[in-house]
C-alpha cells in the first residue's frame, strides 16, 4: 500500500470541478483508492462520497492506494493534488 | 404599475411580454412495480441518454460560456455515473419495488439534502446540480421535454428557478431577459447570464407568480427591478434608457475586432484589468487586446497560508493560455496598505499607504517573492507573460528585483524547467519619485505602466479613501497629467512602451490627451473596452 498526506491550500477546499477530475483519475486505476481526513474515509472513486467529506482549506488528507498499480496511481494523484489544491 | 424588487445579477434593460416556463415539477408519483430488473434497465437507459445530452451540452456551451464554466456539465455527467448515486437508485427500486422516476427523485433529494446541510456556501450550491441532473433523468423516463414557450416574438422568461443547464441553452435571439423567484447572485445561472449578456433578476420571491403571465414588463438587470405594466411616464423613461443603452452597444459593436490607432498613427493596445482567472471570459467577451494588469493578490488574500508555487503557476498559466499569445501583464504581490492578510504578520502602521507594502515587502521577504517569480517564469512557457513590479521609487529597487529574476531564471535553467527567457519585465509608475526619475528607470526595464490611482493620491497628498478630502483629489490635476506625459516621453526616449492601468485609462475625457501624449496601452475594467475603442477609432 502507498500513502501520502497533503494539506489543502485552495481557499475553496476540494471543490467540485477539480474534485471531479481527481475522482476520474482515481477511477482509471486498478487499485483501491481511499481518501481520509481524521476518522472519516471515502472511496476516492466516488464523487458524492468525496464531495460529502466537505474537505476545506487547511485540512490534511491522507490518500492511500492499494493494488497492482499503486505506485503509478499514488504518484499521479499526488502530483494532481499538489498542483490543483 | 407594480414594481418587483429582486437581486440584479446581469445588467441591461429589456422589455417584452412575460412568459412563464411551465414544466412539470420533477416530483413523480410513487408506483409499485413487479419486475425490478426491467425498471433498473429503464433507469440505466435514461441515465445513458442523459449523459449523451450532457456531453452535447458541454460541447455546445464551451463556445458560449468558455471552458471553465462549461466544465460544470462534465461534473453533471460524473454525478450520473457515480456509484453511490446509481446504487442508491437501484437499491430503492429493488428493495421498495418502486418505479425508476420515484427512485431517482428520492435519491436526488437525499443527495441534495446532504449538500444543503454543509456549512459552506459553495457546497450548498451543489444541491442545485444534483437536482438539475436528476430532473433530466426523470424527464427522460417520463418521456417529457422542457420546451421553451413557443411563439415567434422574443419574450422575457419567468421561472421559479433556472438550472444552469437550462440557462446555458437559452436562445439569446428569443430570450430578452429572465427573472426568477429563487436563485442567487453567485449561482452558475447568474454567472452564465452575465457571460451571455442576458439581463437577469433573481430572488424575486412569491411576488413573481403565474398571474403575471402574458403581461408586458420591463426588466432592469442592474437595479434588480421588474416593472409590471409600467405607467406611461415610467415606460417612456425606461424605453429611452433601454434605447440609449442599445444604441451605444450597437455603436460600440461596430468597432469590435478593429485595432485602435491614435491620430498620429500610433497603435494603442486596449488591455483589461483583472483580479482572478475567473474574469477571463469577460476579457475575451470585451475583445481586449491584452491583459494590462492582472492583480495577483487574489492568490494571497482571504486565506490562512501562503499560496504554493504550483497553485500560482496554474492561475498564471490559465491566463496566458486563454490570451493565446496576447500579452498578459502580471503584477507581483501588492499587499499592505488597504490589502491585508494575517499570515503575513505585517506590523500595525500609523500610515499604511506610506508604509511597508508591495515591492517593499517582497524585497524583505525574498522567499515569498521568489516563489511568485518561479511560478511566473514557469507560466511564461505557456503564453506571453510580462512581469510587473508595483510601488517602485528607486533604481536600486528595480535592480534588486531584477536580481531575483535572474536567480530564478538560472535555477529553472539548471533544473531543466521550461520558461521564456525573453519575458518582459516592467514597473508600475505610481509614486511621484518614479515618474520624476523615469528617465533613469527606463533603461532598466522593458515597459512602464502608470498606476494613476496611487500616483494621484501621492502627488496630491490626498487619501483616496478619505471622503473628506475628495474635493482635493482632482483626478485631472495638471500635476498628475504632467507626470504622465514625462513618464511616457522618457519611456519612448529609451525605446520602451508605456501604458496606463489606473482608473484614468477608462476616462473618456482624457482619451484624446493620452493619444496626444503617445500612450501605448490603456488598461481598464473589461466592460469599458468597447467604449474606449469606439472613442479612439471614431473620428
Amino acid at each position: 500500500m502507498k500513502t501520502f498526506e497533503y494539506t489543502i491550500k485552495d481557499p475553496n477546499g476540494l471543490h467540485a470541478r477539480p474534485a471531479g477530475l481527481l475522482v476520474q483519475m482515481a477511477q482509471k486505476s486498478a487499485s483501491t483508492v481511499k481518501i481520509a481526513r481524521g476518522e472519516k474515509t471515502a472511496d476516492l472513486k466516488r464523487l458524492f462520497a468525496v464531495m460529502g467529506m466537505n474537505i476545506k482549506q487547511g485540512e490534511t488528507v491522507t490518500v492511500s492506494v492499494d493494488g497492482a498499480d499503486e505506485e503509478e496511481t499514488a504518484k499521479a494523484l499526488n502530483e494532481f493534488i499538489k498542483s490543483n489544491f | 404599475m407594480t414594481v418587483l424588487r429582486g437581486e440584479g445579477v446581469s445588467s441591461g434593460i429589456a422589455s417584452g411580454k412575460l412568459i412563464f416556463l411551465r414544466r412539470d415539477a420533477p416530483s413523480p408519483v410513487r408506483r409499485e412495480i413487479n419486475d425490478p430488473e426491467t425498471e433498473i434497465s429503464r433507469f440505466n437507459e435514461a441515465r445513458n441518454e442523459a449523459i449523451r445530452q450532457l456531453s452535447k451540452l458541454y460541447a455546445e456551451s464551451r463556445a458560449v460560456l468558455g471552458d471553465e464554466h462549461a466544465l460544470l456539465f462534465e461534473i453533471h455527467k460524473m454525478m450520473l455515473d457515480d456509484l453511490d448515486y446509481r446504487e442508491s437508485v437501484e437499491g430503492l427500486i429493488r428493495s421498495e419495488r418502486v418505479n425508476a422516476e420515484y427512485a431517482v427523485a428520492q435519491t436526488a433529494s437525499q443527495f441534495a439534502d446532504m449538500f444543503r446541510q454543509m456549512d459552506d456556501l459553495y457546497m450548498r450550491e451543489r444541491s442545485a446540480d444534483v437536482l438539475d441532473v436528476s430532473a433530466r433523468v426523470v424527464r427522460l423516463l417520463a418521456g417529457e421535454e422542457v420546451s421553451m414557450p413557443k411563439g415567434s416574438e422574443p419574450f422575457i422568461l419567468a421561472a421559479d428557478d433556472l438550472a444552469p443547464s437550462e440557462t446555458a441553452r437559452l436562445d439569446r435571439g428569443r430570450i430578452l431577459a429572465f427573472v426568477t423567484m429563487r436563485g442567487s447572485k453567485n449561482s452558475h445561472t447568474a454567472i452564465f447570464a452575465r457571460t451571455m449578456g442576458i439581463p437577469a433578476v433573481v430572488e424575486l420571491g412569491n411576488s413573481l407568480n403565474e398571474s403575471l403571465d402574458g403581461k408586458s414588463v420591463f426588466v432592469d438587470g442592474e437595479a434588480g427591478t421588474v416593472y409590471i405594466e409600467p405607467d406611461p411616464k415610467t415606460e417612456s423613461e425606461l424605453r429611452s434608457r433601454a434605447h440609449a443603452a442599445e444604441e451605444r452597444r450597437r455603436y460600440f459593436e461596430r468597432f469590435r475586432g478593429l485595432d485602435a490607432y491614435s491620430p498620429s498613427g500610433r497603435r494603442v493596445l486596449l488591455g483589461a484589468n483583472i483580479g482572478s482567472p475567473q474574469d477571463l471570459n469577460l476579457v475575451l467577451a470585451a475583445g481586449a487586446d491584452a491583459i494590462g494588469l492582472f492583480r495577483s493578490e487574489f492568490l494571497y488574500l482571504g486565506r490562512d497560508a501562503y499560496p504554493s508555487e504550483d497553485e500560482q503557476f496554474d492561475a498564471y498559466r490559465k491566463a496566458a493560455e486563454a490570451m493565446a499569445g496576447r500579452t498578459v501583464v502580471i503584477r507581483t504581490l501588492d499587499i499592505g496598505a488597504d490589502k491585508q492578510a494575517k499570515y503575513f504578520e505585517l506590523p500595525q502602521e500609523e500610515n499604511p499607504a506610506l508604509g511597508m507594502r508591495a515591492i517593499r515587502i517582497c524585497l524583505t521577504r525574498p522567499e515569498v517573492f521568489k516563489t511568485q517569480l518561479r511560478a511566473l517564469y514557469r507560466a511564461s512557457a505557456y503564453g506571453n507573460i510580462a512581469i510587473m513590479f508595483p510601488m517602485i521609487a528607486s533604481v536600486e529597487e528595480v535592480r534588486r528585483a531584477k536580481e531575483y529574476c535572474a536567480q530564478v531564471c538560472s535555477e529553472l535553467k539548471s533544473e531543466g524547467i521550461a520558461f521564456n527567457s525573453e519575458t518582459q519585465v516592467g514597473i508600475m509608475i505610481e509614486t511621484p519619485a518614479a515618474a520624476i526619475i523615469s528617465d533613469i528607470l527606463a533603461p532598466e526595464v522593458d515597459f512602464f505602466s502608470i498606476g494613476t490611482n496611487d500616483l494621484t493620491q501621492y502627488t496630491l497628498a490626498a487619501d483616496r479613501q478619505n471622503e473628506a478630502v475628495q474635493p482635493f483629489c482632482d483626478v485631472h490635476h495638471e500635476a498628475v497629467l504632467r507626470l504622465i506625459r514625462m513618464t511616457v516621453e522618457n519611456a519612448h526616449k529609451s525605446g520602451i512602451w508605456a501604458g496606463i492601468c489606473g482608473e484614468l485609462a477608462a476616462d473618456t475625457a482624457l482619451t484624446d490627451t493620452f493619444m496626444e501624449i503617445g500612450v501605448d496601452e490603456l488598461s481598464m475594467p473589461p466592460g469599458n473596452i468597447p467604449e474606449i475603442r469606439a472613442k479612439i477609432l471614431d473620428r
